[in-house]
């Protein structure tokens, strides 16, 4: 074959383009011999002093909210018509989005732009408590500087632990969401069936209604906090912060083992599902045969009642399951929002009152959509009629004991503890991987993960 | 589209030849630079400048001292370095043969063996999916891939697919991302690459079929040899694309709450390393990295297809 092309007349023109290269190889060989400063970025001083900015009582306030809580922030308006809101709704910070944080660097370095008062996860508030750079301030003020202590001290116990960094508190809990054991009371008198009280008889059950009502389901692990309804419960040191600076990531420990194990067999056997509670396929073919989830207080009003729209008077709720040989039961918490108040905020008056209503109003927080953390709101929220009416029975006894039996040891870390799990552990298991398979993969992601951020990490 | 317009031809300005040293006398209004300076004012302030800008960053830690080749060797014992160029490589590798087997074989089709009519009805379907907005055909593309919804469920369930995660498998990914970029941006280089056809004299196609060439001998020995340059030019621009891949996987790991690694591409880890970690002089390394990939890929398409070289005419 004939090219129509003029042959090159290439040679002297590679000989410049080697000569070029080859200058720039050498020097960059100098510039890496001679001595230059280290690549790692600057670590935060730890407790960044608070500067406010010059208030003025009658600055607009923007507020970011997620659309569940959205409704809330629409009130105070209403309530309070005197009050300059700017709303905006985003993603609210949940399954492991980066939103928030992202926006905030951006306006770390143009030095302007911040929301007054935003709703995100406790994720969040590990980021927010320290400077970004060292040149900017930590985006969240301490609230413990702006609202009582008393205020502060109702908050349930424990619930303000994400919120704590270097001796001060810089968010305020929105809710909690105690991981309890969800069953349809409808299906399960129907079939017979006794509500399990031990992850044994979960799995035993898990095993029979494989045999006599295939297509039935116990629960499903597919969603991007799964693991918080079932490795928390089941006390796995995945996110264990045994110092400020040093996380233990052990899934080899038989805490982990045994939850992987149970959920194998029942995954082997159908009878939990792999896929995730928002999809499409899942809520029209699945949901109506859901005879349990292991979940949070949300489950309730979100899940059952919003995504699967099961009738009412059908769900109950029932305490976190034990293991055989332990008396009491340990059990996880999925999400649970949290209020920050900027620190570059010119009107802290305003997003201070705001705050303060929406996390411990009766008006809001008695008739809001998740479980009150601030626990004089808690006893009107379960008081509240509309609270327990679509409930087949009353869930305020399983909601309370779960609250005190939060297990501790899963930090609040600088990273998501959805990542991993949805990005590795996910695809693996839709894979057709067992957990068992699954889980040094999802350890070794987490391992990297926290040293990208500045752990130590131990595995032991 | 300028290329069209010149005839399909890339012409390097024409040197002044020896012999007509006195040049015609040159109207040097201000009107040219005017002309010229839009675009040159943009490609400094949003071209050259965050450039230049980005080596600074790379060759400097975040207290702005010197830092030499540091930030690069950081990058590159990052974890999702290596997991993130060796995605982009296989999709590059499987997007670039894909592009332009398919283009060429496509339009050589249009150009030789369709009836003009029906051909420009083609190229007229062709192009629709690249006028779409990126961040709306993988929108598209989210609808389409999800076995509940898609229109094309039965398909999918046929390759063994019924949610939307199995679809979204990581095996799978990059042959998705090829899809989306196929659909979205071959329609243009379907029209170009025609453009470049048209541009091969008639005389020349018929000297070949006196002599015995059927329509593939003619496409393989001299249609296709003859548009080598717009197969060049079309090559590097859809490889310096392809290696910034970003709105795909970002939007495809939303919508799948996080079922993809957020790290995909390496235009996504520096993003992260930027937004989500305040790194921007990491950040700024790795899209050297891409700057002097897609540079070397470039200059050796350049130097090879000779797309520079003036014709011998």
């Amino acid at each position: 074959m004939k090219s129509f092309t003029v042959p090159l007349a290439g040679a002297p023109k590679r000989r410049a383009l080697r000569a070029a290269l080859l200058s720039v190889a050498s020097i960059s060989v100098v510039v890496a011999l001679a001595g230059c400063a280290s690549a790692t970025q600057s670590t935060s001083t730890g407790a960044a002093d608070f500067k406010k900015a010059t208030q003025n009582d009658k600055a607009t306030i923007t507020v970011w909210a997620d659309s569940t809580r959205l409704p809330a922030v629409q009130a105070y308006q209403t309530s309070h018509p005197n009050a300059k809101l700017n709303i905006v709704t985003y993603d609210g910070s949940a399954d492991g989005s980066t939103y928030l944080q992202t926006k905030v660097q951006l306006f770390d370095r143009t030095g302007k732009g911040w929301p007054d008062v935003v709703f995100a996860s406790p994720t969040d508030v590990t980021w927010a408590s320290e400077a970004t750079s060292p040149s900017a301030q930590a985006f969240a003020a301490p609230v413990d500087e702006l609202v009582s202590k008393s205020t502060i001290d109702n908050f349930a116990k424990g619930s303000l632990t994400p919120c704590e960094f270097n001796g001060h508190t810089y968010c305020l809990r929105n809710d909690i969401a105690q991981v309890v054991t969800w069953y349809n009371k409808t299906l399960f008198d129907k079939f017979g069936y006794t509500v399990p009280t031990t992850w044994e008889q979960y799995q035993a059950l898990g095993a029979q209604v494989a045999k006599d009502h295939p297509g039935y389901v116990l629960g499903w692990v597919g969603d991007s906090n799964s693991q918080e309804s079932y490795f928390w419960s089941s006390q796995c040191p995945a996110f264990d912060l045994i110092k400020p600076n040093t996380l233990r990531v052990a899934l080899s420990a038989p805490e982990c083992t045994r939850m992987a194990t149970l959920l194998d067999s029942m995954i082997a056997n159908k009878s939990i599902s792999t896929q995730a509670s928002n999809n499409a396929t899942f809520i029209k073919n699945t949901a109506p045969k859901v005879l349990m989830a292991v979940g949070p207080s949300w489950y309730g009003q979100y899940i059952f009642n919003g995504g699967f729209k099961t009738p009412a008077g059908q769900i109950a709720a029932a305490n976190p399951m034990t293991w055989d040989g332990d008396t009491t039961a340990a059990t996880g918490n999925v999400g649970g929002g949290v209020w920050m108040i900027s620190s570059h905020s010119k009107n802290l008056k305003a997003a201070t009152a705001i705050t303060k209503w929406l996390t411990t109003s009766d008006a809001n927080q008695g008739s809001a959509p998740t479980y009150p953390a601030y626990s004089p709101a808690a006893k009107v929220w379960l008081a509240n009629p509309t609270n327990s009416k679509y409930f087949a029975s009353d869930v305020s006894g399983a909601f309370t004991t779960a609250a005190n039996e939060v297990w501790t040891g899963w930090s609040n870390t600088k990273f998501s503890d959805a990542t991993a799990w949805s990005s590795v552990v996910l695809p693996a298991l839709t894979a057709g991987k067992t957990l068992t398979a699954t889980l040094p993969a999802w350890q070794a992601a987490i391992v990297d993960e926290a040293k990208s951020v500045g752990y130590t990490v131990t595995t032991k | 589209m300028t290329a069209l317009e010149t005839g399909g031809r890339l012409t390097a300005p024409a040197a002044p030849s020896p012999a007509r040293r006195r040049t015609p006398r040159r109207r040097t209004g201000l009107a040219g630079y005017l002309f010229v300076a839009g675009y040159a004012i943009l490609l400094v302030a949003f071209g050259i400048f965050p450039t230049i800008y980005a080596v600074y960053l790379a060759l400097t830690n975040d207290r702005g001292q010197f830092a030499g080749l540091n930030q690069f060797i950081k990058v590159i014992q990052d974890y999702r370095f290596g997991p993130a160029f060796t995605n982009i490589l296989i999709y590059l590798v499987l997007w670039l043969v894909i592009l332009i087997t398919l283009t060429v074989v496509v339009a050589v089709i249009l150009r030789s063996r369709l009836r003009p009519g029906l051909s420009s009805v083609f190229r007229f379907l062709f192009y629709i999916p690249g006028a779409l907005a990126g961040v709306a055909s993988v929108l598209v593309w989210l609808f389409m891939l999800d076995p509940g919804v898609s229109p094309v469920s039965g398909l999918l369930n046929a390759l063994g697919y019924s949610t939307f995660s199995e679809v979204i498998a990581p095996q799978n990914l990059p042959v998705i991302f090829v899809f989306i970029a196929f659909w979205t941006g071959a329609g243009g280089w379907i029209v170009v690459m025609y453009g470049a056809l048209n541009n091969i004299p008639d005389e020349i196609l018929e000297a070949a079929r006196v002599d015995g060439a059927g329509p593939w001998k003619s496409a393989w020995f001299i249609q296709i040899p003859m548009i080598r340059k717009w197969i060049a030019y079309m090559t590097i621009l859809a490889f310096a694309a392809g290696t910034q891949l970003f709105v795909e996987p970002q939007l495809l790991q939303s919508a799948s709450l996080g079922r993809l690694n957020p790290t995909w591409s390496p235009n996504q880890l520096a993003y992260v390393l930027a937004f989500q970690f305040g790194d921007f002089n990491g950040a700024a390394a790795v899209s050297i990295f891409l700057l002097v990939i897609g540079l070397v890929g470039a200059g050796i398409l350049v130097t090879r297809s000779g797309l520079f070289k003036a014709d011998s005419e």
